[in-house]
């Protein structure tokens, strides 16, 4: 049957005009925004939702957190998230948080961004920002390739794993990314993947409340390019290997915590310690400086 | 807006020029440098360091050229006025960052000390062959600002000026200073804090929800807040609409983009500050900017002493480049020399702006050294006897080269 066009209409946008229903986490997401760029099966969008999950239940004032991306796939998410966003360049993301962090304190600072603009180009940042010790939360989003390039190796690629710039297979062992961040300096340090939702999202909670140098690692699927170049089937096929081949052990050594190719990914909360951040060192050497002691000359 | 009492250490010094810039820093009000210690800049790093503090502002050394500059792109949208500092290397990798404060019209300023290039050049000796980097050395389309002063004195009072013009026009300023300059110590008067003017941040007022951050007043320049005022930026080094928005249209691009360049280009005459000197009946002009206007002086002094009607053009504004005051003046007279430490950068568009009337000289010196007076003496002797257009490569007395650009006289007949 031929359905009138004003019916067609009204089937397709009535339910909108109808009811009043608003999208559950409008507050924290850039809806006009939305479609995101992301791919079918790509997990950077699950790591997006349990972060904006973890805004509202971290309880913190949402006028006072910054979110900074740099460039790549990940590096998207800071214009989708409705903060104060800012989409760098590539590899600097944390090096600008620092410098909104130092010349504002108040602020919240979180780092959204990919394992190659965190960990290669910007992996100087990475371990001088968790060395100072600036409070800021950093989430990386390794999906063990530079995805959107279109698939080259990146510095997360697991050995023998293929790539567009590593056709016969990767010949470089892979950072771990936890065991940098805690020999750096790191806080907090937590592993989960998009699978994992929930537990990122309080991981998420428990770093935006924890001051210092916090780093969760979100292991993320890459059906585009990872799973296709490598033949590991989709999105949902990677899923359901996270799902068989991930193991939780708080507090494992971050010594042990290397990904093989297609090897089991252990999970879970690794360092939760206290040092003093770079701010609270700055005040307190700041309240000790003497009158006479800075003065030009 | 006067200078905060706190931020201004009024009274005569004694200081290098690098110290200075950083006394005018504070001075301006900036509250935040990173950077990254380089020859010759370091000391003005260091001055700044020490005095921060008693004024709530804050130095941090960064782990690199390339996160110091984003450290206080950052910091600028933290709400803080920013600078970093710098010499030849650095400045290159500062490069792609200077682009992405210019596309986020994020004011800042950038002192480059310069010193002799390329690569490691000479750290501890002078050049001044920076200044096409200054103009196009990251990629893509934008308008900025670059100011070169020639004393430590001036380093002062020309590094207020910087940031007052970075606020202003919300761009990236360029102090771009030499060693010769950095290192030279002289008198500096830092006056009481009310004679200093600054220039406040161009705050929006209006209500969070009408805020469209890349919306521009009449001069083309946007309204900006600060993160953590509740406005929900979206900042992005991407091409973007008034709202901050990624979009890859042609249109967007011609309008936004060509807006950057705009709003240097058609507020140029406010910006541009020029110093001239025995301009009226000069048959040659000397034109010069940061310490080779300095040595300028003596040549042309030696020349007026050899009958020769020189004057001085010196260029205190390098960028925007005064094209329309060149051209006027390369109507009246014989020849415009150039006297730069690098082998031809300003003198191109010296002789850009001539379109012909005038002979255009570049007295060139490599660098580690500034020139003899006698060498730009020389220079203006010589094509001030010149009634023709000078076709080639004169050989002076002192065996100095001089290369000739554009050149050509106004018909004789």
């Amino acid at each position: 049957m031929e359905i009138p066009k004003t019916m067609q209409q009204e089937e397709t946008q009535g339910s909108r005009s109808g009811m009043d229903i608003t999208h559950p986490m409008e507050n924290v997401l850039r809806m006009d925004r939305i479609p995101h760029i992301w791919c079918p099966g790509c997990g950077i969008g699950l790591a997006v939702t349990a972060f904006a999950a973890a805004l509202e239940k971290a309880e913190i004032d949402l006028n006072k957190v910054a979110i900074v991306s740099g460039i790549g796939c990940t590096g998207r998410v800071a214009g989708y998230v409705k903060l104060d966003s800012f989409h760098t360049t590539h590899g600097r993301a944390i090096a600008f948080a620092t410098g909104i962090k130092v010349a504002n304190p108040d602020m919240k600072v979180v780092v959204f961004s990919g394992d190659g603009d965190l960990i290669a180009i910007g992996g100087n940042h990475f371990i001088h920002a968790a060395r100072r010790n600036i409070d800021m939360l950093v989430i990386c989003v390794n999906n063990f390739i530079y995805a959107m390039t279109g698939g080259q190796v990146a510095p997360t690629t697991p050995l023998a794993a293929y790539a567009t710039t590593c056709p016969f297979g990767c010949v470089e062992p892979p950072f771990n990314i936890p065991y940098l961040a805690e020999s750096s300096g790191a806080v907090y340090v937590a592993r989960w993947t998009t699978l994992h939702v929930r537990r990122l999202m309080n991981s998420f909670v428990e770093a935006l409340n924890k001051k210092g140098f916090s780093v969760v690692e979100a292991i993320s699927p890459c059906a585009q390019y990872y799973s296709r170049i490598n033949r590991l089937g989709d999105g949902l096929d990677m899923m359901r290997f996270y799902h068989d081949n991930t193991e939780i052990r708080h507090g494992e050594d971050t010594k042990n915590l290397d990904i093989a190719y297609q090897g089991k990914i252990i999970m879970g909360k690794f360092v939760d310690r206290e040092r003093p951040s770079y701010t609270d060192r700055y005040n307190e050497w700041l309240s000790e400086i003497k009158d006479d002691e800075n003065e030009p000359g | 807006m006067k200078a905060d009492q706190r931020d201004v250490l009024s009274g005569v010094y004694y200081i290098d020029g690098d110290v200075a810039a950083g006394y005018g820093a504070l001075a301006a009000g900036c509250k935040f440098i990173a950077g990254y210690p380089i020859t010759p800049s370091t000391e003005a790093a260091e001055a700044f360091a020490r005095i921060a503090p008693k004024s709530g502002a804050l130095f941090i050394q960064m782990e690199d050229e390339l996160a110091s500059v984003s450290a206080i792109v950052g910091g600028a949208w933290a709400g803080a006025k920013t600078m970093t500092i710098t010499s030849g290397p650095g400045y290159s990798l500062m490069m792609e960052t200077v682009g992405f404060g210019a596309m986020l019209e994020t004011p800042f300023v950038l002192l480059n000390i310069q010193r002799g290039g390329p690569s490691t050049g000479v750290p501890t000796k002078t050049g001044q062959a920076d200044m096409m980097q200054a103009r196009w050395g990251s990629h893509g389309d934008y308008g900025l600002i670059a100011i070169a002063p020639e004393s430590p004195q001036e380093l002062f009072d020309y590094t207020i000026k910087a940031f007052n013009l970075a606020e202003k026009y919300r761009c990236p300023v360029m102090i771009m200073s030499d060693e010769c300059v950095g290192h030279m110590t002289e008198k500096v008067v830092i006056p009481p804090a009310e004679e200093i003017e600054i220039e406040p941040r161009r705050w929006y007022t209006g209500s969070p929800d009408e805020y469209v951050p890349f919306k521009p007043d009449k001069d083309l320049v946007p309204r900006m807040v600060k993160a953590g005022s509740g406005h929900k930026l979206y900042i992005s080094g991407r091409l973007h609409d008034e709202r901050g928005y990624p979009v890859d249209d042609e249109h967007y691009k011609l309008k936004y983009v060509r807006r950057l360049v705009d709003k240097i280009k058609c507020n140029k005459d406010k910006i541009i500050e020029l110093k001239e000197e025995q301009i009226d009946d000069a048959d040659v002009i000397v034109v010069s900017y940061g310490i080779s206007s300095r040595v300028a002086i003596r040549g042309i002094e030696m020349a007026r002493e050899r009958g020769i009607k020189v004057g001085s053009l010196r260029l205190v504004t390098v960028w925007p480049f005064p094209d329309e005051r060149i051209t006027e003046l390369a109507k009246k007279v014989k020849a415009l020399v150039v006297p730069e430490i690098n082998y031809g950068q300003v003198v191109f568009d010296v002789a850009r702006c001539c379109h012909g009337n005038a002979n255009v000289v570049l007295v060139p010196h490599g660098g580690a050294g500034v020139h003899v007076p006698d060498d730009i003496c020389d220079a203006i002797v010589s094509v001030a006897k010149e009634e023709r257009k000078i076709e080639e490569v004169i050989e002076f007395k002192t065996k100095l080269e001089i290369s000739v650009f554009g050149g050509g006289l106004k018909s004789k007949e």
